[in-house]
Parts: C-alpha cells; structure tokens; sequence
C-alpha cells in the first residue's frame, strides 16, 4: 500500500497551508524531516528538513494513528507557512521519499471509504460540504451526511418489496390455498410510495438548486437601470453602464451569497425591437435565460412590463426611484434592502421544501421508481392475467431505488462520485 | 490407475437417475450404484411433477435431452397447466403421475441409455487417493474406481423418522441407513445443517366417498413437460378436493404435544411454504379450513395422497382427523404420515458445478444439498452429471446464469445463500421471469446441450427444425411495419405517435392475437399453431425482454468481476463479523454473487469492490 500526499488546504499564497501523509510511511516519513513527534492528535512546532538536513520551513505538525484518522489509516499533518515557494519544496521532498506518491484525485475520500470511515451517501454528502459556500448548502450537506436519504429510500424500498411480495403470493401459491384479493393493498402500497417518491422529486430540484445556486434573471426595458442594480447588489462594477440603450449584451452572470442562499444574478439585455444583429442575438439570450430562470425581476421605469411570460412569485419594481416616486434607487439605495430581502424571502420559502435527495442522479433514479410504479398500478387494474407484467414493473422500480442507494451497479456510481473530486480532499 | 468407470453416480432418485443420465449422454462411462434396481425412480413424496417453477425446472431439463420430462408425459394421469389465466411466464405445467408407470420408465430409460451400467448394492465408503474421492467401496467389499462420484443419497445423512414419539433411524420409510459412509463424509468437515420433511398419511381411495367431493379434473388439452411428446399416453383422471374443518383442527389442537414437532423432539427447520397441518393449525389460527387434495396415487394403485395434511402426530391422531373430514370419514389409512429429521451439507460448499470445492473429485446434487422437490433434485443431478462426466473427460465446466435458466437461479442460491429452510423453487426466484419461461426453454438450452454433446439426434433434428420454422415465422410477421392509419380497422388502443409497427411488436399489445391482425395479412394464418403459439408468447414480453437486457447486461459486467479463490474476507475492515463469516463460507466467484449473499449490504458490497479494485491495483502496480 502506497503511502499519499496532497496539499488538502486551497493553493496559493495564505496564512498556513496544510499538507496530508497517509498511509503506512505516513508517520516514519514525518519523523525523518522533523524528528520526534507529538503524541498522536497532539500538535507540535517542527523544523522540517530535508535529508541532507537543509531547513524547509517551521511548521506545525499532528498525528493520527490508525484506525482513528480521516482516511482509516496513519496520518501525518504538516500545517506550513502559506507561500507556494515552501509547499513546492515540502511536496518535493516528500516525493522522492520511497513508497511516496503524490495522491490521486479523491484519493482521500477513496481510503476512508475502504476503511469504512465514510459510507457511500456520506461521501456525496462531504463533496457538497466541501464545496458549500452558503449557510443553506453547509446545513443541506450536513443532512447528506447524517444518511437520511438512504433511510427514506429503504423505507420505500421495504413498501414496495412488500407490493410485489403480495403479487407474487398470488402467482406462485395458485395451485395452493389462494390468497384473498391482494390488489387493494398493492394499489395503496404503491400510492403512498409515489406520493412519497413525487415530493421528494419535486424537493430535488430545490435541493439541486440549493447545491448549485439559484438563477436569479434581471430583464427589462434597455436603459431602465438592469446593470446598475446587478452592480449595486454585487458591490463593484460588475457590468458595463452608461446612459446608451443597448450597453449590455451577453448574459452576465454574478454569483453571491444573499442570506445564506446561493444566488447567480443574471445581467441580459435591455429587450427591445432592434435591427441591430448582435443586439438581436443578445436579446434572444437574454429571453431564454430569463425563462429557465428561478426567479425573474423585472425593472420597469414607466410601469410598462415588456411582453415575458412571468410566473406568481416574479417580481415587478420601478426603478429610478431616485427620480420620485414607488420603486427602487440605485443611485439613492433606496427600496434595494427591500428588494433583497423580497427575493430571499421567495427564495427561502423554496429553498425550506429541499427534500433529502440532492443530485440529477437521485432525481432520475426517483423519476425512472415512479414511472413504473404509475404503470404497475394501472396494470392492478387488468387482474390475474397482467400480474407477471405488473410485478415485473415493480421489480424494476425496486432496481432504480436499489441504484439511488448503491446496491446494484456499485461500479458506476463509484466512478460518478469519484470523478467529482478533486485533488487533496 | 484403471477406472471401472468415468463416473460413479450414487443413488437412483431423481437426481442420481438425472446425473446418471446426463453423464452417459455425454459418452462418459457411467456406473449408477443404487441399493436396488427397483428403487430408481420411486416418488418418494407427492405422486406429482411440475409446477410454479418446477415445471420451468422439468422442462429446462428436457431441452438438455434430459428425463424427468419424458417419464412425467409417460406416467402422466392428469395434467394441468398452473396460471393458465396469467401471462406465460407465470405458467408451469403439473402432472399427476402414476407412481409405478413414472419408475418403470426411468427404468427402462436406465437400462437402454447406452454408456449407463446399473450396480446393485450399498455404496459404504468412498476409495480416497490423498483428499480426493477416487471411486466407492461396496457393502461386499468390491472397489469401483471413477474418475469423479456423484452422491445423491437424499436424507441419508443421520435421518431420523418420527410418528408422533416413536422415532426411529432411516432414510426412507423402508430404507436402511448407511451408517459408513455418513462418517467418511464426517471427516471432511463439511458444514452441515439440519432440516425437516413431512408427509401425509396415504389413504385407501376404495374407502373415500368420493361422490361428496369436489372433482378436481385435468386440463381439456394437456399440456405435456417435453419438447419431444405429443400426447398423453394413459387414461387420465381426476383429483378430489376435501377440507379440514373446526373438529380436524380440535383434533389436532387436543393432541398438539403428541406431535414429534410439537413435543420437541424434532429440532430441524421445516418448509413455511409447505407447513405440516399442525403448524398451519396453530400459525394460522385464524384460518377455519384448509384445502386438502387427493390426489390418486396411480391407475390400478388404490392409494391416495392427500396433499396438504403431511404430519408428525401419532397413528391414532392421524386416524381421528382424517375421518373429520368431509369424504374421509371411513377413510381406511394404508400407511401412517411421518416426519423425516435429516442433515444436509451446506450447499455454500459446493462450487457452481456443484463439486465440493475442498474434496476434488466428489459432487453433491439433490435433497442431500437443503433442497426439496424432485424437480430441483433432478435439475441438480443434471448439473452435477454434466459436470463430473466433462472433469471426467478434461472437458471445460459447463456452468449455468441466472440470466438464462431457472437452473442457474437454484445453482446460485444455493451455493451463494445457502438454505434456511428445504429450498424449493418459486418463479419469483427468477429476476428475469420473462425471458425465462417454461414455454421457451428449448430456445435458451437446447444449443448449449447440442454444444457440449448431451442432445441426442432425435432431439437435434426437432430443434434444428423448430427454431427453423420459427425464425422463419417471426421474420414474416416483422417483414412489414404499418401505419397507425393502415392499423385503424383493427380498432386497438394504438399512441397515434406516428410511428409503423410491425405485427410482431403488434401482439405486445394486449388482446392482440395472430388471429386479430388477419384483416392485415391474411397468409399470417398458414404459420403452423404451434410455432403460432410460440411467436405470440415470445412477442407478447418483447419490449420487456429489451428492457431486461440492460439489466441482464449489469449482472454479467458484476459476474466477470471475478473475486480471487483465496480472497480474505477477514482483513476487510469495516465489514461485520456477521458477513465476513458468510461471505468466507459462500466464496462468491464475482462481484454479482457477492451481492446476493444474505445479508449484503450496499455499504458492504461497495467496501468489498473497493478492496478488489485495491487489489487490482497492486497487482497492476
């Protein structure tokens, strides 16, 4: 077994660095280039050396003995100063280090899995903690973590096990003391499973969202002031201004943090009849963002509302209000708090029905369980003669749960996790 | 060393006349030692074949030339297709067979197989080179040499009858225990375990008013086991149906400690799907009557099984109850019911062909391996058969998927999961029902048969032309697609999507038969009925089959991630001690069977591929 290395704090220029050893040389290794070590989960200043006994930095180095480490094995860490000069000559080092090798992507996580210090959920569950950037994401991976999605999916699981146990009760004991009619109950197990099943789909997309960020799209007439409130709200000049119609014409996008949730603002053109080819281009982009946006703003300076199909929760506002009258000011800041706290408010009520399940990947498995429970069920309907079909149907739903879970298929879903991994985590 | 034979196959039951068969038919010289000529083939238990995944059993064992299904069209006395009302893939064929016609023809079978000798006489020991089994020992002391022994010796492994407390040692009712041989296999230290059977007491049918009982008759048209028969060949009869009652069930309460189950003396695990009366009296108590089948036993034999009422209570209970009932109230009983204790060797010691993976040489097939059924028996025999004749032979093991037969499912369970209770086989066993039918079995097997050299000419020839006709008659009802407008005048239930379809994916629909689409094709009808009928069965599950065939795909890319023969479960951490215990005992082969071991996890499943793509590494490394 290998003994791995990464650099598991971000590169670049800090404060400190942390560098990870795991592995069976993890600890010789450490106390080669800094002498005597700290008790394990104990810390200790160091000078490490190479080994010609040059100096490569001071820094702060712990230990973790097997089993009682992230990775299941043992761990050195080396806390260094921040500068990208210090790591390249510390990862140097330990390269030429025998049985050393720079880990792979995920290679981490990869350890802690084998060793059974994470499970499968946890470890998707830790990517998004990883890669949260917001209080919603933080508390929505924590929930990953704690494996309430593979409790939910063996709940419907046992449901529909059940369903299909009582179909097959009635196919193969038909020569024995037939069973009274089962459908009644196969229907309601499958019923309750697909409702089930539905909220938790429709939760998926929130849940995605909260994961990857919700689009917020700002359209309006040219010149009404779009790029202005997108600067104003991002603080700094994020987007191109002046006074002639027209300025903005690719979508721009800037991604911020409004209340905890994960907001990418959307900049498009200002929508307008134009000859103009490139303008023309711009607008059509900025209808179809617009459009598969999760929330749309419209500005508006004369109270018309160009023609956008807008859904409940849109919202509509005046701007320059600065000049009098109802609206927003991004000149005076004035109804912007209000603004904000309108689209968080609309966001977060979206954001509370996030269900368990996070990923496309959950989603589709969920999508794939509840197209052939809703064609089991219409086939409960046809009697005896379709029970082969409808329990072939729930079999085939039991299987996509399975796949959610990681009980068939455990190769690919392996790889899809592993691949969203990178380097040193 | 000079052989006696390729193969010894010990026992004349269902699996051992099956194994003796299979290993002849391959041309190995086989000698099939039984303890006398007239105990081949003898129904032991109900006078029955077939059934919800027996019948699939029987008939995959025909499309390898086997003879289960020859000798149950034979001895057939009523046959009757099971779920004739549900879709084909649920159907199994069942046979009331006449005991003696069933046991003559696999005699008869048995003496004009070439290749097969029959040896009277108690196999007491096995001739060992080292740790491998290299022929038997007689009870006169003669020495068979073979190249590979098949034991298929039932419930001889300390079997211990019991009516009511009376028990006594035996196999069957009237066999002698072998008492020698029951501790050579001691000293290999295979893992044992221990079951029960039962069964009823059987009745002198002159005595039953069968003018009270409902009439249970056989099917109009019978459907027969094997692709080769074309008719019944006896007269048929009728099954009665009678019930137990509220004073059976006082009865049998009243006496419930009498009972060798009830009054703890039997400690072996019976059936649930085949509960003896008492314990469906007392586990279902709720329940006021159970179904009671009597079923005759043979043409000119008086006796009458009656299915459903097997038991372990005393002679005088048996009496009391069975005149309960409605029918049987002078009943005479010809032969009291009786439990048999047994112990059977943990099939999760045998390998896919059925060997036992630390004696090299010795195969296991049958009830001694935790099944029951003659049918699972025979179907094992035949692996076990095959298999010992192409070792014999230095030929490559032929194996069984679960992707393609109901024999593969049983192989895998049993040497994957292990049993808990006698297994028997269910059509929910089979994660591919509906590409795995009774009706198309000869279309999975016969080809690997005719490949490996166990299908004899007859049946090449009527497969050969068969598939011939049916290729031809499924290309026909492909050639031409329509349109959804051209379909109109048939007046179905079409998705007006556009697109043409042919008549074949046409009779996916339901209520569309062959005859329903004349108006479009009116030589459809010169197709022959049967290969009709086929075409219809294989079409009707066609786009299911499609869809299955992704998972098919996923379990054949699990079964070639192959788990080395000494992999080490115990150093796997993070794996309970629970399934590193069962894993060690299964030795799954691959990744698919590991999955199948009772108790895996999906957490579990994922450590184990971690540690064999570890594995991997290092050795690529």
């Amino acid at each position: 077994m290998d003994t791995i290395f990464a650099l598991a704090s971000a590169p670049g220029k800090a404060g400190v660095s942390v560098l990870r050893v795991s592995g069976p040389k993890a600890l010789p290794v450490a106390q080669a280039m800094c002498g005597p070590l700290p008790a394990p989960r104990h810390s200790a200043v160091r000078t490490l050396r190479r080994r010609d006994g040059s100096t490569l930095d001071q820094a702060l180095v712990l230990t973790f003995t097997a089993p009682a480490s992230f990775t299941g094995e043992d761990v050195a860490e080396f806390h260094l100063h921040g500068s990208p000069a210090v790591i390249a000559a510390v990862l140097d080092t330990l390269s030429m280090e025998d049985g050393l090798r720079q880990a792979e992507a995920g290679e981490f996580t990869r350890r802690a899995l084998e060793n059974n210090r994470l499970d499968l959920a946890q470890v998707e569950g830790l990517a998004d903690l990883i890669d949260s950037e917001t209080e919603a994401q933080r508390q929505q991976a924590l929930r990953v973590l704690s494996g309430a999605l593979g409790d939910q999916a063996e709940a419907w699981r046992r449901d529909l096990i059940r369903a299909a146990a009582l179909i097959e009760a009635t196919i193969d004991f038909a020569d024995e003391d037939i069973p009274e009619d089962v459908m009644p109950e196969v229907r309601d197990l499958i019923q309750r499973t697909s409702v089930s099943l539905d909220r938790e789909i429709a939760g998926t997309t929130i849940a995605e969202r909260v994961r990857t960020g919700f689009e917020v799209a700002i359209i309006g007439a040219p010149n009404v002031g779009k790029s202005t409130l997108l600067n104003t709200l991002a603080g700094r000049e994020a987007a191109i201004t002046s006074e002639y119609a027209g300025t903005t014409r690719d979508v721009i996008e800037v991604r911020m943090d409004l209340g905890g949730l994960p907001v990418t603002l959307l900049d498009t053109a200002g929508l307008r009849e134009t000859e103009d080819h490139v303008e023309k281009i711009g607008i059509g982009r900025a209808l179809d963002r617009a459009r598969l946006a999760d929330l749309r703003v419209v500005l508006t300076e004369d109270g018309n509302v160009p023609a956008v199909e807008l859904g409940p929760d849109d919202i509509v506002t005046r701007t320059k209000a600065d000049l009098g009258g109802e609206g927003i000011s991004s000149t005076t800041g004035k109804g912007i708090d209000d603004l904000v706290q309108r689209i968080r408010l609309i966001l977060s009520r979206r954001a509370a029905n996030a269900g368990i399940a996070t990923r496309a990947r959950h989603r589709v498995a969920m999508q794939r369980a509840t197209g052939h429970l809703s064609a089991a069920s219409a086939l409960t309907e046809l009697g005896p003669e379709a029970a082969d079909i409808c329990a072939e149907e729930l079999r085939t739903a039991i299987r996509a749960l399975d796949s959610l879970v990681g009980r068939v298929d455990v190769e690919s879903l392996l790889d899809e996790i592993f691949s969203s991994f990178c380097i040193g985590k | 060393m000079e052989h006696d034979f390729d193969v010894i196959v010990i026992g004349g039951g269902h699996a051992g006349s099956e194994a003796a068969h299979a290993s002849a038919r391959l041309g190995a010289r086989t000698g099939l030692v039984t303890l006398k000529r007239t105990g081949i083939g003898v129904m032991s238990c109900n006078p029955a074949i077939g059934g919800l995944g027996k019948g699939h059993l029987v008939r995959e064992i025909d499309a390898m030339d086997g003879i289960m299904g020859r000798a149950a069209d034979l001895a057939g006395i009523q046959f009757r297709l099971l779920n004739r009302r549900k879709g084909p893939a649920v159907q199994g064929p069942r046979a009331q067979a006449d005991r003696k016609l069933y046991k003559q023809a696999v005699l008869s079978m048995t003496e004009q197989q070439p290749n097969l000798d029959i040896v009277e006489g108690e196999a007491v020991d096995f001739l060992m080179q080292g740790d491998r089994v290299c022929g038997v020992i007689l009870d006169d002391g003669s020495q068979l040499r073979a190249k590979a022994v098949v034991l298929t010796t039932g419930t001889f492994l300390r079997g211990v009858i019991h009516i009511g407390d009376s028990r006594r040692a035996g196999g069957r009712m009237g066999d002698k225990p072998s008492v020698k041989l029951a501790e050579r296999i001691d000293s290999f230290n295979l893992p044992l375990g221990r079951l029960k059977t039962g069964t009823p007491p059987r009745l002198d049918g002159r005595t039953i008013a069968w003018d009270k009982l409902e009439s249970q008759p056989g099917d109009a048209e019978p459907v027969l086991f094997s692709f080769l028969s074309r008719g019944v060949s006896v007269r048929q009869v009728s099954c009665g149906i009678t019930h137990t009652n509220a004073q059976t069930h006082e009865i049998i309460q009243a006496n419930l400690a009498r009972s060798a189950m009830y009054g703890g003396h039997i400690e072996g695990v019976g059936p649930r799907y085949c509960p003896s009366i008492e314990d469906k009296v007392v586990r279902f108590a709720d329940k006021s009557s159970h179904q009671v089948f009597l079923e005759p036993e043979g043409l000119d034999d008086h006796t009458v099984y009656p299915n459903g009422i097997s038991t372990s209570l005393p002679e005088d209970v048996q009496h009391d109850y069975v005149h309960s009932m409605i029918g049987l109230e002078q009943a005479v009983i010809t032969q009291p019911g009786y439990a048999i204790e047994y112990d059977y060797v943990d099939p999760r010691a045998l390998g896919a062909q059925l060997n036992v993976r630390d004696v090299p040489g010795l195969y296991l097939a049958g009830q001694i391996n935790g099944t029951t059924g003659y049918e699972e028996a025979a179907a094992q025999g035949l692996v076990a058969g095959l298999n010992a004749a192409l070792a014999a032979c230095d030929a490559d093991p032929v194996t069984f998927s679960r992707t393609t037969s109901y024999i593969g499912v049983m192989i895998d369970d049993l040497t994957t999961r292990g049993v808990t209770e006698p297994y028997r086989m269910f059509t929910s066993r089979a994660e591919f029902r509906l590409s795995l039918r009774a009706d198309n079995a000869d279309q999975r097997l016969t080809q690997v048969g005719i490949d490996i050299g166990c299908v004899g000419e007859e049946r090449q020839a009527r497969f050969k032309d068969k598939m011939e006709r049916l290729e031809a008659g499924r290309a026909k009802l492909k050639e031409r697609t329509y349109t959804p407008k051209e379909l109109s005048p048939l007046g179905l239930k079409l998705s007006q999507d556009g697109a043409r379809r042919s008549i074949y994916d046409l009779l996916a629909l339901p209520d569309v038969s062959l005859a329903s689409v004349l108006p479009l094709d009116a030589t459809v009808a010169d197709i022959d009925p049967e290969v009709a009928a086929q075409l219809e069965r294989d079409a009707l599950y066609a786009n299911y089959v499609d869809r299955q065939q992704r998972d098919v795909d996923a379990m054949r890319r699990d079964e070639l991630k192959e788990i080395p023969a000494d992999f080490d479960y115990a150093v796997i951490d993070g794996l309970s001690n629970e399934l590193k215990v069962k894993l060690s005992k299964a030795r799954p082969v691959n990744l698919a069977q590991a999955a199948r071991v009772d108790g895996m996890t999906p957490a579990a499943l994922t450590l184990l591929l971690a540690r064999l793509r570890k594995a991997a590494r290092v050795k690529s490394a």
